[in-house]
């Protein structure tokens, strides 16, 4: 304390704040790009296995619940926000409003994780879980995957719904979400009566790279979501400041990444088989 | 450096990355509808790109941090690229050759 740069924050191996703080911002960044290296070879296992089977994972696609997808895309960008301005009112050294985002951010990751445990249990419900008891509603054989030939003929999506024999809850997803399809076009490459004969085992393995991902997905954000009461701990101890506040800015990192792989996740796994 | 690295942006200018990121969101669902062919792919990668690009320049602040950390954060998508890229021209080129062994599909 005897420099002018010295701190209370500053560790004794540091030089000063300034090389302590981007210290931990390239270790950071260094555990992220380990992070994305790791679920990229998710994101490869579902390239590889998509360009085998494309109307397995199109049929696969079109069995999750837009909706709540959607709803949850929403939900996570929204928590991005609040995070970041998070890491704003500490930065400003606002403790109230480093609680109250904090807070909001942590609710927002809560409704995500829920909405998670509706979708899975909709499957679970279904039998459509990857293992030997895995049914995909139609005996596999043949399914409407999602191609609007038949719905604009019948001029209502109910009926294919029950035809290709999706879980219920996709029904008031799809009904918050019905205006886009009747944009749906006719199925180029397929037949023309969008009818798609697919194999069970195909989409299984779908359902399984969808678990998977969303499944290490949603474990960072429970991470997460434990990071935050962590962080709401030291902020109400009063040990940030606006010259220190390294742990809300690394954790808002973080946060941004799981909001990322969402981003991508999203359109791959709940879009693939719409048109 | 410090002014740099700990810049404080507006709230308005968080608010207008979440508006954009939102409307992204909107176009990605409306064009998975439409019958595109390969182009879905291109259109549905095309906007994850742009609305991850939104997140790490503003939300994870890369764009006010020094260029060391663009060259991890730049680096790490390289190595995901040639991950992908070595993966895929396998896998996509196999049954290029003809008469060969089953066991090699």
């Amino acid at each position: 304390m005897s420099d002018a740069h010295s701190s209370p924050y500053l560790a004794h191996h540091f030089d000063d704040m300034e090389q302590q703080s981007q210290a931990a911002s390239l270790g950071m960044w260094i555990f992220l790009a380990q992070e994305i290296m790791f679920f990229g070879g998710l994101f490869c296992g579902y390239a590889v296995y998509r360009l085998k089977f494309p109307e397995a994972f199109s049929a696969g696609s079109y069995s999750l619940a837009i909706g709540w997808g959607c709803f949850n895309t929403v939900v996570l960008i929204g928590s991005s926000l609040t995070m970041a301005l998070a890491v704003r009112s500490a930065q400003l050294g606002r403790k109230a409003g480093i609680i109250k985002w904090l807070v909001i951010t942590m609710f927002l990751g809560c409704v995500f994780l829920g909405v998670k445990v509706v979708e899975y249990s909709a499957k679970f419900e279904h039998n459509m879980i990857p293992g030997r008891h895995f049914e995909f509603h139609d005996d596999g054989k043949f399914v409407v995957a999602g191609h609007g030939d038949h719905s604009a003929a019948v001029g209502h999506d109910e009926p294919v719904h029950a035809e290709v024999g999706e879980p219920a809850d996709h029904h008031a997803a799809e009904a918050a979400h019905g205006e886009p399809t009747e944009h749906a076009e006719p199925a180029g490459e397929d037949n023309g009566h969008g009818i798609v004969e697919i194999n069970q085992g195909e989409v299984e393995l779908f359902v399984g790279f969808y678990f998977m991902m969303t499944g290490m997905h949603a474990l960072h954000m429970v991470i997460g979501v434990g990071l935050i009461i962590w962080l709401l701990v030291l902020t109400a101890k009063n040990r940030f400041a606006t010259e220190y506040y390294t742990p809300i800015e690394m954790f808002g990192l973080y946060w941004h990444f799981v909001d990322i792989v969402w981003i991508f996740l999203f359109p791959l796994l709940y879009l693939i088989g719409r048109h | 450096m410090s002014d740099t690295e700990h810049h404080v942006c507006p709230v308005g200018l968080y608010l207008a990355i979440f508006g954009a990121l939102m409307v992204f969101t909107l176009l990605t669902v409306g064009a998975a509808y439409l019958n595109m062919g390969v182009m879905n792919n291109v259109v549905m990668l095309g906007i994850a790109i742009v609305k991850a690009a939104l997140v790490i320049s503003i939300f994870m602040h890369l764009k006010y941090n020094p260029k060391i950390l663009w060259v991890v954060a730049i680096g790490a998508f390289v190595w995901l690229g040639i991950m992908l890229a070595l993966t895929l021209s396998d896998v996509m080129s196999r049954g290029w050759i003809p008469n060969q062994p089953a066991s090699w599909l």
